[in-house]
């Protein structure tokens, strides 16, 4: 006699049923929910309704103003994401995963902190950041000792890092770090766009002698454009350090009157640069015939700011940015509209590189579906976008640099505005100023801290 | 030889602001006793008085932009270019040498304020109070300057007519080669004649020979019936001025910032203890001499032998002298030791 079992349910129906449940549990936290990570790492927002940035810049000390027109576009970029304002280049960028809505459905409000241009500082201050204001992305910039201190503290705390302006090759070279990224170009790219310029208007046979700050940024910039000079056939004269903020900049350059040079190049930046340009333009560089040729003055790395602060001195002399604020590409004319209504003037370089790099964060994390960093990370390397001011750019993986046209520019001779004070000579193509990342080292670290 | 005579002109040209800032801050301690650290400020201030008159005689009229199609920009054309033309030009082209007349009885009167306002209450206090007191005030200007200014150093030319350079080789027979802007130069006989007349103020007239009289023996000049307090404010008023004059004449050399002052602050005391507390004399020959050395040690030859000796000269200068001759160059027994 068999025993019925009348209500269907069999030992081995039982069994299939509770192996199927028991490997659902252990499967269910990344198989159906997205956000599976979420509680294991700093500062997630949760269930909040808002996410809060940083924006770390120099709003004491030499750089202030940079610092202040950085914040201006971090503003701006917040409103943006946000939903407020005219949505500036979130009209233009493509691919575009936000919506205007904040981020991933929460808003995003901001902490703002004070590097004072020095590194200790600007890494205190990141920390109480991360510390005590939960901080879920932090960027800033102005001076790339300064980036790179807080580029470190990013990969200890696991809080990703989107630097602002800092030109060093160390920044994405031997001083990367999977925490931090660049959207900014860099003395290498400088040199590598300069050169050819610099062949067409000066020629092959030139002698060119150095001025450079002693730090980080001089040093990678100096090497990046001899190594360009040299290659066109250049001879180096002499390669000087000057301490940075040297003020008075006469002893170094009265040197240069009698050394044979035809070519000052002034890898300085900031005040410094003002002020060495000055006093080379007082010393009557400009108007000396050395070799039978006309005397050269380059600044390698140039900012409307800087401009400002030379005044007249600038008129003709080549160098490199970013971007400038009078490129007609819809990008840039869409930030500059959006900058200018908010604030009666067009953007530096600087708040540019700003404004982009809070967006492409904010992205990164609608695309990546999570605030969780290396997820985020992952979304930003090797991501390809359009629409930014810079034509298209690749955020390259193995480094964190962003490769894009390179400006080359000229002090106007002709300035139609105030603000016109730079002339755009030359749009070098990115694939002209890319380069192997090998070549200067460095590791970028693991994805989980 | 060429880089040699360069370098004695930078030298003596930095030299003569050492000079003139350490004058200032010699002259407030032989007569007040005071450290003043705000010293600094008030050669930043009168650069800023050189800044002010400049941005007065450029007032423009804000006319639109119409280059600029994405927002409203605004072209800024001063009245003064507007009113009368090349003449309103020519005027703001000289908007340093005007700020001479400006200068000298605002800074004045910035002396006095100070002196009257904060300084005087802390005349018997320690050394160590008086610097504090003033290098916080140095702060306050320095933070006010940067709020009305910005941080950027804002350009501030020599007329147009001596803005190139001197051909100085000629002059002394090294060839066309050697060439000083002129601005440069006429700072270092402005530098030379504000130290003479100071000089010939306090040596030459009876005023100075009571001052230097209450330098020497305060409360003798006081039983006598002389007021050597009020005298002293005014000398206070006057090292403002000289000061003030430094910076207005140095900002066609540097374009000023809101941080010049505290940048020529440590150098100028330097100078005055090499020199010797309270000495006149000494304040200006050790501004001299440290600013050739300084200059001297620039150059790519010692450079290449001693790496880095430019950025150290001063104080290892101030470290040898300050050992043979503990009192400074020119200093007098007695100054600021027990």
């Amino acid at each position: 006699m068999t025993k019925s079992n009348d209500s269907g349910v069999s030992r081995r129906s039982i069994l299939k049923a509770g192996t199927a449940l028991g490997a659902g549990a252990v499967i269910a936290p990344t198989f159906f929910v997205r956000n599976a990570w979420a509680e294991e790492f700093r500062n997630n927002p949760g269930n909040a309704s808002s996410v809060k940035f940083g924006f770390n810049v120099p709003q004491t000390g030499a750089y202030a103003d940079e610092g202040a027109d950085e914040l201006r576009a971090y503003e701006l970029a917040v409103k943006h994401i946000n939903g407020e304002g005219d949505g500036g280049m979130l009209n233009t960028m493509q691919p575009l995963m936000l919506k205007g809505d904040g981020v991933l459905g929460k808003k995003v409000e901001y902490v703002t902190g004070d590097t004072q241009t020095k590194s200790d500082a600007a890494r205190a201050s990141a920390k109480r950041m991360i510390e005590k204001d939960g901080v879920i992305m932090y960027s800033g910039g102005s001076s790339s000792g300064v980036a790179i201190a807080q580029q470190s503290l990013a990969q200890e705390m696991g809080v990703v890092f989107m630097n602002g302006l800092t030109h060093s090759n160390d920044t994405t070279g031997k001083d990367k770090r999977r925490y931090g990224f660049r959207h900014f170009f860099n003395a290498y790219m400088s040199g590598a766009a300069l050169g050819p310029v610099l062949k067409e208007t000066m020629g092959t046979d030139r002698r060119a002698y150095h001025l450079t700050a002693d730090y980080t940024w001089g040093w990678t910039q100096e090497e990046s454009i001899k190594n360009t000079t040299e290659g066109l056939g250049w001879e180096t004269v002499n390669a000087v350090r000057t301490p940075l903020g040297a003020g008075d900049f006469s002893q170094y350059i009265t040197p240069v009157l009698n050394s044979g040079a035809d070519v000052l190049i002034l890898n300085h930046y900031g005040k410094d640069m003002i002020n060495s340009l000055t006093q080379a333009v007082q010393f009557g560089l400009r108007d000396k015939q050395v070799n039978g040729k006309d005397f050269q003055i380059v600044v390698p790395l140039y900012s409307r700011l800087m401009a400002q602060g030379a005044g007249a001195n600038i008129k003709g002399i080549y160098g490199t940015t970013n971007w400038n604020w009078s490129l007609q590409d819809a990008g840039s004319q869409a930030f500059v509209k959006s900058f200018g209504q908010e604030y009666g003037f067009p953007p530096s370089q600087a708040a540019h590189t700003c404004y982009v790099q809070t967006i492409l964060y904010a992205d990164a994390c609608a695309r990546a579906g999570t605030f969780y960093p290396p997820e985020v990370i992952k979304a930003l390397e090797g991501f390809e976008f359009d629409g930014m001011g810079n034509g298209k750019t690749l955020y390259r993986a193995e480094d964190h640099q962003c490769f894009k046209d390179v400006l080359v520019v000229r002090g106007n001779e002709n300035a139609t505005s105030q603000f016109d004070l730079l002339e755009v000579v030359q749009e070098v193509p990115a694939s002209q100023v890319t380069y192997d990342p090998s070549i200067f080292g460095g590791e970028l670290g693991p994805y989980k801290v | 030889m060429d880089v040699i005579l360069l370098q004695l002109l930078n030298g003596l040209d930095k030299g003569g602001a050492y000079a003139l800032i350490a004058l200032g801050l010699t002259i407030i301690f032989g007569t007040l006793g005071v450290v003043n650290f705000a010293h600094g400020a008030l050669f930043m201030l009168g650069a800023f008085c050189a800044v002010s008159v400049q941005a007065l005689l450029t007032i423009s009229k804000k006319v639109k932009d119409e280059s600029i199609k994405f927002f409203d920009a605004y072209k800024e054309i001063p009245y003064l270019e507007a009113w009368w033309g090349d003449t309103g030009a020519m005027i703001i082209d000289y908007a340093v040498p005007i700020s001479i007349l400006v200068a000298i009885p605002l800074m004045l009167l910035i002396g006095l304020g100070m002196e009257r306002g904060l300084i005087r209450y802390f005349y018997k206090r320690p050394h160590a109070e008086q610097i504090l007191v003033t290098f916080g005030l140095a702060i306050v200007v320095q933070e006010l300057i940067k709020a009305q200014f910005g941080a950027n150093p804002i350009p501030t030319p020599a007329p147009e007519v001596i803005a190139g350079s001197a051909n100085v080789g000629l002059w002394v027979g090294l060839g066309e080669s050697v060439v000083y802007p002129w601005w440069r130069l006429i700072y270092l006989a402005f530098a030379g004649v504000v130290i003479a007349s100071a000089f010939a103020f306090l040596n030459l007239t009876t005023y100075g020979m009571v001052v230097r009289a209450g330098m020497a023996d305060r409360e003798t000049v006081g039983l006598l019936g002389i007021n050597i307090q009020r005298r002293f404010t005014i000398v206070f008023g006057m090292a403002a001025v000289i000061a003030g004059l430094a910076g207005v004449m140095y900002t066609p050399i540097l374009p000023p910032d809101y941080h010049m002052g505290m940048d020529f602050l440590v150098l100028s005391f330097v100078v005055v203890v090499v020199g010797g507390m309270g000495s006149l004399g000494g304040a200006v020959l050790a501004g001299f001499v440290l600013g050739i050395l300084q200059s001297f040690a620039s150059m790519n030859e010692v450079k290449s032998i001693l790496p880095g000796i430019d950025q150290i000269i001063i104080y290892l200068i101030a470290v040898v002298i300050l050992l043979v001759r503990p009192r400074g160059l020119l200093g007098r027994k007695g100054v600021m030791e027990s």
